[in-house]
């Protein structure tokens, strides 16, 4: 039964007024379909490739009717939000698949309990690691939890899944997993937009044996939670997210997400099984589907969870042996994957070769703040504890400044157990950047304090959540609309936890920066060190007066070359057998560091210039 | 291209605007009556690393991907980026490049030897692998009609004449997509881009292409690593340490008798800073170069 006619669905309402459909990205159609649905408190942490849907809710939200907040981070996120749907609000849960780890306490027992009104909660993976530290399978954890997963392939389904998601959430009293991947969050399609559906605020009604969780209340919830897992599995047997697409009967493809349309280009013939509502898993509909084809593969992204239930309903398949579990599918590793199988001809099309080009992986900024202090912390031969942030980036050449880096927050707390093993290279720092320390550094850092660490922590306070592109935190003094907010005194902060020793620096003054380092690093028990300069490119970029290399004054020494700034390179010229440097003006942000660095003092500033770049 | 589908990669470095171009030409396809996908990565490419854009049009269009072997036009806004993009090319179709060369920092880390990482621009080869290279010189031709922040226009105009939209589709893609004081600007760059004619045009281009990204051959080359010389009697040792400090290549060290070492003598390139700066004369620096 081919089921993928949504003409019934189209309509010509308020959010798709002139035109047929609408470019939207999934991330974008996320947001549309929550306004839709009436969502009236939207929670996240920036985390790519979540970030978007929250900022177009934002855009979208004119008139303010709805609540929409950037977190502390995400398990904050999740707390508002299902406060919200306690209270009978409707409610949307932003976040990267790792942070659904920091959530997952909440999300593990909100499972239990239910809410009154929709809660969805979007988890956007990262299959390649386009910019995350892993690539974790997060459908694993509606398995854990016991909650729907829904799985769209494109923008129209991220748009009607998440719909169906807040009817599916308040039918069965459960919060939902919407999970996209990168291509789907990030892909632009064609989305035609429903009729908006909003549902009816309810109000909050005191009900402990429901949502206070003692042990008594739990273990009657875990039933209940039991049981809806039970009714939910009955739902996707024959639900329209599910669908059968009967072709040639030799080869059928169980798959999901992004996955069905790549399955649908490496083998248009073939039979699909395509799963929207995918667990609990709907296992007579896969039976029967098996049953009416010769050979049955399933082909999904990461981790054979389809697989796994395929197997233990007792459903011959096929999978992870011709499929990676590590990283993107595409079309061309599925065909060559069937390939293998034998379920498709070898092929050898012609592609041309790639001719020798060079490496070009992210780096800092021109101008970036995080510069000096890494310089410093090699310089001083420091054991570095890093974070998650654009100062990861540090860890690469050339300033090849960190030596660890794990997860969001974590920093501190590695410092802790690296500094108390004791048998180090050199002294132990922890460097944390702004939303990082807010997000999971405190309580790493009052640990630190707590238990009589001997620790240098570096914030890197930049003003923003630089990596994901900018957004505000706690300490901004800006809400997600740019409202004025109250913002946290970082360095109060600190003391309040009982930091003995609090310096704030400025980053583009390299041998303060060293010296509150060297500083810190001598200081008995917990240091911090905060450098206070904003990042250069959000929320304003800072573009100040532009250097130049005089020629005849470079000795081509590469001391300039060592903080890795992208406007500084080889020009055409030679000085003793090494390369001399220029830089250009056009990108550079008068930062002064290199000029810093510059023993002979051949880095000035551009000779009239106007104010205008 | 066919006229009834197609796939087309755009690829560049952060920065440069491939997102915002991509998403006029996915404008453009879909007011010519096409289904559309675009997929892009965001997150750390944006910072100077590299960005690329799939982007295919049909009648329905299911993966985003436009896979290797398959792309009816690579549009590469900087050089070292369209050498990358060759294996998604289909065989025969056009490439089309600026001659803008972004050197990342990286290309300049060979320090001893000088090489530069960055590939030369080197048309005929590439000519040789591609048959249908449009090449541009898209920053000169928006400077020349006064607009340099419209060059990617250029390169729209040029991709516009190898597709099945229509002008009108086009310019209301540009017209809905640019800042609203740059459309005009913006047109202009279009057009200059759909009037260049091909393969003519690949070699004026090139020889208006600013002169080469960190080239030219070195007058003189080292033999063997400069070595130092360093009394340590006039040494002061951790009490100082600024050679330390100072050396570019981390070569130097307080060893064991607190007096500067040299630990890593085969990355030293002679610079000469030690010698410079250190206070108390203690260091020399010999080097022996030769003319090639």
């Amino acid at each position: 039964v081919i089921n993928s006619d949504r003409s019934a669905e189209r309509s010509t309402s308020e959010l798709a007024p002139s035109q047929p459909g609408r470019l939207l990205s999934g991330n974008d159609a996320i947001a549309y379909a929550a306004r839709g649905a009436g969502v009236r408190v939207a929670a996240g942490y920036p985390g790519t490739p979540s970030t978007e849907i929250l900022q177009t809710l934002v855009r979208l939200d004119t008139g303010r009717d709805v609540y929409i907040e950037w977190s502390t981070n995400e398990k904050v996120a999740l707390d508002v939000t299902l406060g919200a749907a306690m209270a009978g609000a409707r409610a949307l849960c932003t976040m990267k698949h790792v942070g659904l780890n920091v959530a997952a306490d909440t999300f593990m027992t909100a499972a239990y309990t239910g809410a009154r009104a929709g809660l969805v909660v979007v988890s956007a993976d990262d299959p390649g690691m386009h910019s995350s530290q892993n690539e974790q399978d997060n459908r694993l954890f509606a398995r854990f939890a016991g909650v729907p997963l829904l799985e769209p392939a494109d923008s129209q389904e991220a748009h009607d899944f998440t719909l169906a998601a807040f009817e599916l959430s308040e039918r069965f009293d459960v919060p939902v997993l919407v999970r996209t991947t990168t291509r789907v969050s990030h892909a632009r399609g064609v989305v035609h937009a429903a009729a908006p559906r909003p549902g009816a605020p309810s109000g909050f009604e005191r009900d402990p044996a429901k949502f206070v969780m003692l042990p008594g209340y739990a273990r009657a919830r875990h039933r209940v939670a039991l049981e809806r897992v039970a009714a939910l599995a009955g739902e996707a047997e024959a639900s329209p997210l599910n669908r059968v697409e009967m072709r040639d009967r030799r080869v059928g493809i169980v798959t999901s997400g992004i996955a069905y349309h790549y399955v649908r280009e490496a083998m248009p013939e073939a039979s699909v099984l395509k799963l929207g509502l995918s667990h609990p898993f709907p296992a007579e509909l896969a039976r029967r589907f098996a049953a009416d084809v010769e050979r049955v593969f399933v082909i999904e992204e990461l981790e054979p969870f389809l697989e796994t239930e395929l197997r233990a309903a007792g459903i011959a398949v096929e999978g992870k042996a011709y499929f990676p579990r590590h990283g993107e599918l595409s079309p061309d590793v599925i065909r060559r994957g069937l390939e293998r199988a034998g379920s498709l001809p070898v092929s050898g099309k012609p592609v041309l070769e790639a001719l020798p080009a060079a490496g070009r992986p992210p780096v800092l900024c021109p101008g970036c703040p995080h510069v000096t202090p890494f310089l410093a912390l090699r310089q001083l031969g420091a054991v570095v504890a890093g974070d998650i942030g654009c100062y990861t980036l540090a860890a690469t050449a050339p300033l090849s400044a960190m030596d660890a880096c794990i997860s969001m927050g974590s920093s501190i707390g590695m410092a802790i157990g690296l500094a108390r093993a004791g048998d180090t290279p050199g002294p132990v720092v922890a460097a944390i950047g702004d939303s990082t320390f807010l997000h999971g550094g405190i309580p790493a850092l009052a640990d630190a304090v707590y238990n009589g660490s001997d620790l240098a922590v570096l914030i890197l306070d930049n003003g923003t959540t630089a990596m994901t592109g900018g957004q505000a935190h706690p300490a901004t003094g800006t809400t997600i609309r740019g409202d004025a907010a109250p913002a946290v005194d970082l360095p109060a902060l600190c003391r309040a936890i009982g930091v003995s020793s609090v310096t704030v620096v400025d980053p583009y003054d390299l041998a303060a920066t060293r010296l509150a380092l060297q500083g810190a690093i001598a200081t008995p028990g917990v240091s911090v060190v905060i450098t206070n300069r904003p990042c250069v490119e959000a929320p304003i970029k800072v573009r100040d007066h532009p250097f130049a290399v005089v020629d005849e004054r470079c000795t081509a020494c590469q001391a300039c070359m060592n903080l890795g700034c992208p406007s500084i390179t080889w020009g055409g010229g030679w000085r003793d057998g090494r390369r001399t440097v220029v830089i250009d003006a056009s990108t550079c942000t008068g930062c002064t560091v290199c000029a810093q660095v510059c023993a002979p003092g051949a880095i000035v500033p551009v000779a009239g210039w106007s104010g205008k770049s | 291209v066919s006229r009834e589908r197609g796939g087309i990669l755009l690829v560049g470095v952060g920065g440069q605007g491939v997102v915002l171009a991509s998403a006029i030409i996915a404008d453009a396809a879909l007011r010519s009556g096409f289904d559309v996908k675009q997929s892009e990565v965001h997150g750390m490419s944006q910072r100077g690393g590299v960005v690329s854009s799939h982007l295919r049009y049909g009648a329905s269009v299911g993966s985003p991907l436009v896979e290797p072997g398959e792309a009816d036009a690579v549009v590469a806004m900087e050089w070292n980026e369209a050498l990358r993009a060759l294996p998604y090319l289909r065989p025969g179709a056009p490439l089309i490049v600026n001659l803008q060369r972004i050197v990342p920092p990286g290309a300049c880390r060979d320090r001893l030897s000088g090489r530069s990482g960055y590939p030369a621009l080197a048309l005929e080869a590439l000519v040789r692998e591609v048959g249908d290279l449009r090449a541009c010189d898209a920053m000169g031709i928006a400077r020349d009609l006064g607009s340099p922040k419209a060059l990617n226009s250029v390169l729209l105009g040029i991709l516009a004449t190898t597709l099945p939209f229509s002008d009108g589709a086009w310019l209301q893609a540009l017209d809905a997509n640019v800042p609203r004081a740059s459309v005009v600007a913006n047109e202009q760059a279009f057009r200059a881009g759909q009037a260049l004619r091909y393969p003519e045009a690949t070699c004026a281009q090139a020889a208006n292409a600013s002169a080469a990204a960190s080239g030219g051959a070195a007058p003189t080359v080292r033999d063997a690593p400069a070595s130092l010389e360093i009394a340590e009697s006039w040494c002061k040792g951790r009490a100082c340490a600024i050679c330390v400090r100072v050396c570019p290549e981390y070569c130097l060290a307080i060893g064991g008798r607190d007096k500067a070492t040299v630990i890593r003598p085969e990355a030293c390139t002679g610079c000469g800073l030690c010698e410079l700066l250190c206070p108390d004369f203690a260091i020399v620096v010999h080097d022996t170069l030769v003319t090639r």
